[in-house]
């Protein structure tokens, strides 16, 4: 399949690489103009900069995570996004109208707090009802929709009636989300909601959220700074660092190839070796690479950065077993995580590579135990950095 | 576990609790006996009649209580009005000059009020700083600002000022960030979010302010009197004439049993509306 120009960027041209995962786009409108487009935003605290000329276009319907550890500015840019900040520098447009200049209560996008900021003095149906209330709804369509609502966010009826402070964590999220759904925004922004939730309700608002996205056919935008929630959930990600996107696509692609060494090691367990190449060859800290192997994949002899393996890419070599790139270490410690273990692998350089290995290829541990390991070129990804 | 809890309450709470029954659940008794006394006698040992209260509504007494009441409602409502905006600008947008402002505020009430009020009678009557400048400016003369029912409630709103403002700026303080914040991201505007969430938030804090500040201003005698001269009489000034000019103990306890019932009714109607706890802190 296909797409054609599905984002334009700011500069007009348009972006395919964040689209090479089509299969999970089969509910956005991608010919569609974006829904979202931000233009070299910029927000200066006095002389710290939490924001630092952040570009980004959302497509119709899209489900984008944005990651970044605390202090990304992540926060700033949704403060931004929904009125709730003004920008030093930059523009918003939502559609083919611009924003920034809207005060929060009249952009038609809402947010669901990570406190959710339920007004703790009214009933679950009354909190749900509000920004219809504001609208001069009338009592009785007020209802009719709450009571959907209610539906839509798996509540029980009765929850109509009930005290915010009756209901549970979870429950609270569910409102919080039907609330904002009653708003009917155009864009629909989540500050980490599900960050106070413990692990189980958490994996099982995720379902439900992504669910919801599709059902409703609404563009969500969901900050957080758990990696795997964003995974689960969106079809794109940007991963956010001190103020900028460090990188932005689909899940697979920012954990496959990623841009950068903060990208790589933010995205999972990694093991990344230092590359140096002085114009003839190309020199590899802790490991030997094959130098045949090398040629036949292309790697150019100037390349400066590092070669990324993925725990999983790597193997316990078996005596006699090769492979393009090796080292040789002691096994120091064994992880079962279940379905896959996991071992740390002291090289003799003294560098600690993990290897994960599916439960059957497990090898008999014991303190002590020293192996080789090893893993292919085509299974690596370089990442140029000084 | 609950019942020890209770016992060391009670136990702990008995010492205020005879300091209070002594210190003021007795003068109320007795100053509620006597109000059942005939007329103009000094001892408890009459046989009761309702004389008093029958004098207190034959000869205008009740016109007194008004005036004090409808005073004391114009000063709380102006005093909600005006201290509004600075209890929410004390609780959410001053920050360290929050405490400034405070100290200032309290400052004030280490002069007697009195005192105060005297300043102002300088300063507001013919002759006064505002009377005397005028006319040695423009020449013309007018006869002073004092003496009159708007003085009186100018005198009640600045004495009582505190009163209503810290009761306020703590009920403020009650209404978190993000509930204003997600009532304005859902659309309400200023007005709404006043009307929506702070009000009903803050709902202890205001009835804490409103009920001291009309307390206190339905009693207040000293405003009328030195600001309002002879203009209007409030009741706590017949009372007290009662008392002493008139040595008529029965009829002054009569309206002093008068006002303090109309009062409980509105401090009772108040408090019950609202949980008191959650300004005061929560109970265990």
């Amino acid at each position: 399949m296909n797409i054609a120009a599905p984002v334009r960027l700011p500069d007009g041209k348009a972006d395919l690489s964040n689209f090479s995962d089509t299969s999970r786009l089969t509910h956005m409108n991608v010919n569609a103009p974006p829904i979202l487009r931000v233009v070299d935003l910029k927000k200066t605290f006095d002389s710290f900069t939490a924001l630092d000329s952040v570009n980004l276009t959302v497509a119709d319907g899209e489900f984008l995570a944005i990651v970044g550890p605390s202090g990304s500015g992540k926060t700033t840019l949704i403060r931004l996004l929904v009125g709730m900040e003004e920008q030093t520098s930059g523009e918003i447009w939502l559609r083919d109208r611009r924003i920034d200049d809207v005060p929060a209560n009249r952009r038609p996008t809402c947010m669901v707090f990570q406190s959710l900021a339920l007004f703790p003095h009214r009933t679950v149906g009354q909190n749900i009802e509000f920004p219809l209330k504001i609208r001069g709804v009338d009592p009785a369509a007020r209802r009719a929709r709450a009571l959907e609502l209610l539906d839509l966010v798996r509540l029980p009826q009765h929850y109509y009636d009930k005290r915010i402070q009756q209901c549970s964590g979870g429950e609270r999220q569910r409102v919080a989300l039907a609330r904002a759904l009653a708003f009917d925004p155009e864009i629909l922004f989540f500050d980490e909601p599900l960050s106070a939730l413990d692990f189980r309700l958490r994996k099982m608002l995720e379902k439900e959220l992504k669910d919801l996205h599709q059902r409703t056919g609404k563009t969500f935008i969901y900050i957080t700074h758990s990696l795997e929630e964003a995974m689960v959930m969106s079809d794109r990600i940007a991963i956010m660092r001190s103020g900028r996107f460090e990188q932005l696509g689909p899940a697979e692609e920012i954990y496959a190839k990623p841009k950068s060494r903060f990208v790589a090691e933010f995205m999972g367990e990694v093991n990344l070796f230092r590359a140096n190449g002085n114009g003839k060859s190309v020199s590899f800290e802790h490991v030997t690479v094959d130098p045949v192997a090398a040629a036949k994949s292309g790697l150019k002899p100037g390349f400066q950065g590092y070669m990324m393996a993925r725990p999983e890419s790597v193997r316990l070599l078996k005596p006699g077993e090769g492979a393009d790139v090796t080292a040789k270490g002691l096994v120091e410690s064994e992880y079962l995580l279940g379905s896959r273990v996991q071992y740390l692998v002291q090289l003799d350089s003294g560098y600690k590579a993990t290897v994960e290995l599916s439960r059957e290829n497990r090898v008999t541990w014991e303190p002590g135990l020293k192996m080789g390991i090893g893993f292919d070129l085509d299974r690596t990804h370089l990442i140029q950095e000084a | 576990m609950e019942r020890i809890n209770q016992r060391l309450g009670l136990l702990s709470a008995l010492p205020v609790g005879v300091f209070l029954a002594a210190g003021f659940l007795a003068p109320l008794c007795v100053v509620a006996a006597f109000s059942v006394m005939p007329q103009k006698v000094f001892s408890l040992a009459n046989l009761p009649d309702f004389s008093s209260y029958a004098i207190m509504l034959q000869e205008g007494y009740w016109e007194s209580l008004l005036i004090s009441l409808a005073m004391a409602f114009a000063a709380t409502f102006i005093l909600f009005l005006i201290c509004w905006p600075l209890a929410f600008a004390m609780a959410k947008v001053f920050g360290r000059f929050t405490l400034v402002l405070t100290i200032g505020v309290v400052m004030t009430l280490f002069v007697s009020e009195n005192i105060r009020l005297f300043g102002w009678v300088l300063t507001l009557m013919k002759g006064g700083l505002i009377e005397g400048y005028w006319r040695n400016w423009t020449g013309q003369s007018f006869d002073g600002l004092l003496y009159n029912v708007p003085v009186i409630i100018f005198g009640l709103v600045y004495v009582y000022l505190p009163f209503m403002l810290f009761p306020l700026a703590q009920g403020i303080s009650m209404v978190p960030d993000d509930a204003r914040q997600a009532a304005f991201d859902l659309g309400a505007t200023r007005w709404q979010i006043f009307r929506e969430v702070e009000l009903p938030l803050s709902a202890p804090g205001i009835v804490v302010g409103c009920l001291i500040t009309f307390v206190l201003t339905a009693g207040a005698i000293a405003e009328s009197k030195l600001l309002g001269g002879r203009a209007v009489i409030v009741i706590s000034d017949e009372i007290e004439r009662a008392f002493t000019y008139g040595q008529n103990w029965p009829l002054g306890s009569a309206l002093a049993m008068t006002l303090i019932a109309v009062v409980a009714c509105f401090a009772i109607a108040g408090v019950t509306r609202i949980d008191l706890d959650s300004i005061m802190g929560r109970k265990r």
